[in-house]
């Protein structure tokens, strides 16, 4: 197909601008001089980095035949380091044991191609990035074929390209060979992609890129910057949102070896010091006083007391269908049923942190961020710069789930904050501790539902409440997320969800709670908390009306077939309906998110109130998966991250405190807790999905629906926890 | 000053004696393999060795490693146990994010050189000490399995 370079092609044209005296995306022929010079220096992270100039657009060519891939997204796990050069090395016919990569920086031709701003997040980089990584591909390879049919004299149509060559006949010529004379070439109008059926790489089970240094401790994290001058900074916060810094007494801080500076902050008081150890150590020794404000009486338990209030009755609007209070009334069964999940943290394994250098006319930034956009807006607002003189170099992310995509920019803005006040380049580091009670959760929600059931068994008319915070209210995203008062991500799973579509009276709606805990999107959104509500809810439905759980949800699924699929492929390789070893029992459950649908079997058994889960099959259509290895990692870990919380993660509110500091007590995954996980994927030509986080949904609903087949308790709280004990 | 033997060099630190092992390392040495994940020996991620043993360098003062031979991450490929793991986790593709694989390759390393052929159940024991927020455990167990064999 013949695709038009429509928003890319602009996108390409403005990079070369950027060029000096070049032409094309990022063949970046200054750079490639610089870069690739014998004995010249490779780029490097650090204080240096800033005198080298900074490379453009998605990929350049080196004369020694590397082909550097940029990402406009960030690497935090999920494997996109290798899934975007696949896109580019397919359409390119790249060598690739040739291609490097490396972070974009922060810069507009970055911007998502569907967000709007250069963000990781939402499953969405794979999807959004399929047709413009695979075009700078197919654009490259067609400058480097007219560069080569210049030199040869022969014409374009005659050459092919393979493995990092154009061929003519028994001749070949390499493409770092090509670089530079590509380079001065007109950008083709448009450029044709190939078929599916052509592709070589897209497709095909690919090794991580970033395995071998992720193994042997050289990958470089932000939490790993280090250069000259650098210090490091940690923040006493608040013990309560909100808090405000009445006084502090520094004098025993400051008597901590390697401690050098203390300062006032917005977010609370700094301690600088030379290395971590000193720089904690004196914030132990700090002594500070604190306002603790309109907060200090917070308490989750009676938050939740309030939340039940509410939900006696209806809230905004979020989907309506019929009259379903009268249909309520004249139901054959009644199912009623209310499910609450807690606030989560998203706790990264690499605590939060943030480098910062303040120099002359511009300011640099490392750290490992999914918002490169808004960090750079934020720093630059602080410091009175325009957000080009900015510079973020965004490190691997040792871990993201949503926390390092903040809309406040909160540590970025921190650690600019700290740099400013101590007026020396610094790293602001988080504890654990601070992270865990730093805030920024998944809120707390409750959901309560009202379903009437006909003489059939099905479901006639459903009254579904939901209460909580709203995770958009306040951010850029406002104005797209917010109607008539209800957050899309609030009520995502429920109002949008296919099991509605099929009954006739329905009445979703929502309260939502202004509190002053910041929360956040965490790893699959609203859908964490509504694909818990809604697939208890339907086992809780099929029970009542004495089906199978499966068959039932096959019954109300009709007309959604890519749900059918995933669930149907999901029940055979759990071999749903056959016998299981004495006391273990199969949960399922099935939803759609980011544009993926996924279905769950888990296989479950109780022992004197312990859980324990065996194994989760899982089914996935998510359309084309570009690596189906990758995929199949994101289903394991999205599995591990949801069931983890299911378990046993809670983080609660007393006298305006978090109750939670460490992993001790905000328990997570372990190695021992971890199911046998079976991944299978559906063979799709559908639309492209997400796969980051689609698997995080069901895994909670599937294992407590099988918690309820192997002792008839339903668990309607999360987490599990000792409730069954 | 003291001295400590890292990846068997011996290195004159002026640092306090109760500076926990992985600070030494980070922010003295600037061995930055080794990772900060929790400080209270709660995820493993600062798991080196001491003498072969695996120990949370976050909490272990360097004056208990007076005298005795640290090894981290960046050395453990001169390790024959350590290599194979190594090549495992290669094979077996595990790493996402990467932070905590560090930690993970040094505890499985331990476990593989004091039990050649370890069982789920032991693999459990050892491990469940090294918290991984991506949830690759599957791909730990399978490749310290995998190991296993190419050792045996």
């Amino acid at each position: 197909m013949t695709a038009p370079l429509n928003i890319s092609r602009r996108t390409f044209i403005k990079a070369t601008a950027l060029v000096v005296g070049g032409l094309v995306i990022a063949f970046n022929i200054p750079n490639a001089k610089r870069f690739l010079l014998p004995g010249a220096a490779p780029e490097k992270s650090g204080a240096d980095a800033a005198k080298l100039p900074a490379p453009n657009a998605f990929l350049r060519i080196g004369t020694d035949n590397t082909i550097t891939v940029m990402l406009a997204h960030s690497e935090m796990g999920q494997s996109i380091w290798t899934t975007l050069p696949m896109l580019i090395a397919e359409e390119l016919d790249a060598d690739w044991s040739k291609i490097k990569v490396e972070h974009a920086k922060a810069a507009p031709e970055y911007i998502h191609t569907a967000y709007g701003i250069q963000i990781t997040g939402g499953s969405s980089t794979t999807w959004s990035e399929f047709d413009r990584y695979r075009q700078a591909g197919a654009l490259t390879r067609a400058l480097l074929v007219a560069a080569a049919a210049a030199e040869l004299g022969v014409p374009a149509d005659s050459l092919r390209t393979e493995n990092g060559f154009v061929i003519s006949g028994d001749k070949k010529i390499s493409y770092g060979e090509l670089a530079e004379a590509a380079a001065k070439l007109e950008t083709p109008k448009a450029v044709t992609l190939k078929q599916p059926q052509d592709w070589k790489i897209i497709g095909k089970a690919t090794k991580r890129l970033d395995g071998p240094e992720k193994i042997n401790g050289t990958a470089v994290f932000g939490q790993d910057i280090h250069f000259d001058g650098l210090r490091t900074a940690m923040v006493a916060h608040a013990p309560v949102f909100g808090g405000k810094v009445k006084s502090f007494d520094a004098s025993a801080a400051k008597k901590v070896k390697g401690v050098e500076n203390v300062v006032q902050v917005p977010t609370g008081v700094a301690v600088i010091a030379n290395n971590y150890w000193s720089a904690k150590q004196g914030r132990d020794a700090l002594k500070v006083e604190w306002d603790l404000g309109a907060n200090a009486g917070l308490d989750s338990a009676k938050m939740l007391e309030e939340y039940r209030g509410m939900a006696a009755k209806v809230g905004l609007p979020a989907a309506k269908a019929g009259d379903t209070g009268a249909a309520l009334s004249k139901a054959a069964k009644m199912v009623e049923a209310e499910y609450v999940l807690p606030y989560l943290a998203h706790s990264p394994m690499e605590p939060l942190n943030c480098a910062v250098k303040i120099g002359a006319d511009g300011c640099e930034i490392w750290t490992g961020t999914q918002m490169q956009g808004t960090d750079q807006q934020a720093a630059a607002k602080i410091l009175g710069l325009k957000p080009e003189q900015v510079q973020i170099h965004t490190m691997f992310l040792g871990g993201g789930f949503g926390r390092r995509a903040n809309p406040a920019a909160d540590f970025v803005s921190e650690a600019v904050q700290v740099a400013k006040a101590a007026g020396v380049p610094v790293k602001t580091v988080w504890s654990r501790e601070d992270d865990v009670k730093g805030g920024y959760y998944r809120p707390m929600f409750l959901h309560k539902a009202k379903v009437g059931l006909g003489a059939d068994g099905m479901p006639v008319a459903w009254e579904h409440i939901e209460v909580g915070q709203s995770i958009m209210l306040g951010t850029p995203f406002e104005a797209f997320q917010i109607k008539d008062g209800v957050d899309a991500t609030s009520v995502e799973g429920v109002a949008d969800s296919a099991y509605l579509k099929s009954v006739p009276n329905h009445h979703v709606s929502l309260h939502t709670i202004k509190a002053n805990i910041p929360v956040l999107w965490w790893r699959s959104v609203g859908h964490s908390h509504s694909g818990f509500a809604m697939e208890s809810l339907i086992d809780e439905l099929a029970h009542a009306a004495g089906k199978d759980p499966l068959e039932y949800r096959r019954a109300l699924l009709k007309g959604h077939p890519r749900h059918l699929a995933a669930l149907n492929l999901a029940a055979e390789k759990a071999d749903w309906g056959k016998q299981l070893p004495k006391g273990v029992f199969r949960g399922i459950a099935v939803h759609e998110s980011f544009g993926s649908f996924v279905a769950q079997v888990a296989e479950v058994s109780v022992n004197k109130g312990a859980v324990k889960v065996h194994r989760v099959v899982c089914a996935i259509d998510c359309g084309l998966s570009v690596n189906p290895d990758s995929l199949k990692a994101q289903m394991e870990s999205s599995i591990s991250f949801g069931l983890g919380a299911a378990l046993q993660s809670e983080i609660t509110f007393k006298d305006g405190m978090v109750q939670q500091s460490n992993f001790h007590d905000y328990k997570v995954m372990r190695m021992a807790d971890m199911p046998k996980v079976e991944v299978h994927i559906v063979p799709s030509a559908e639309k492209m999905g997400g796969v980051g986080e689609p698997a995080v949904p069901p895994v909670a609903p599937a294992v407590t629906n099988a918690i309820f087949a192997a002792t008839g308790k339903r668990i309607r709280t999360l987490p599990i926890g000792n409730q069954l004990a | 000053m003291i001295t400590l033997n890292i990846n068997g060099k011996e290195e004159k630190l002026d640092a306090p004696e109760d500076m926990p092992i992985l600070w030494a390392l980070r922010d003295i040495v600037h061995l930055t393999g080794t990772k900060f994940g929790c400080g209270m020996a709660q995820c493993g991620a600062c798991t080196v060795h001491l003498d072969g043993q695996p120990i949370r360098s976050c909490v272990t003062p360097i004056a208990a490693a007076v005298g005795k031979k640290i090894t981290t991450i960046e050395d453990i490929q001169n390790d024959k146990v350590g290599q194979a793991v190594q090549a495992a986790w290669q094979e077996v593709d595990v790493v996402q994010c990467g932070y905590c694989q560090s930690g993970q390759i040094m505890a499985a390393t331990a476990l593989l050189a004091t039990n050649k052929n370890p069982t789920d159940a032991d693999i459990d024991a050892a491990m469940s000490g090294n918290i991984c927020r991506c949830g690759t455990y599957p791909r730990i167990r399978a490749a310290i399995h995998e190991a296993a064999s190419k050792l045996a």
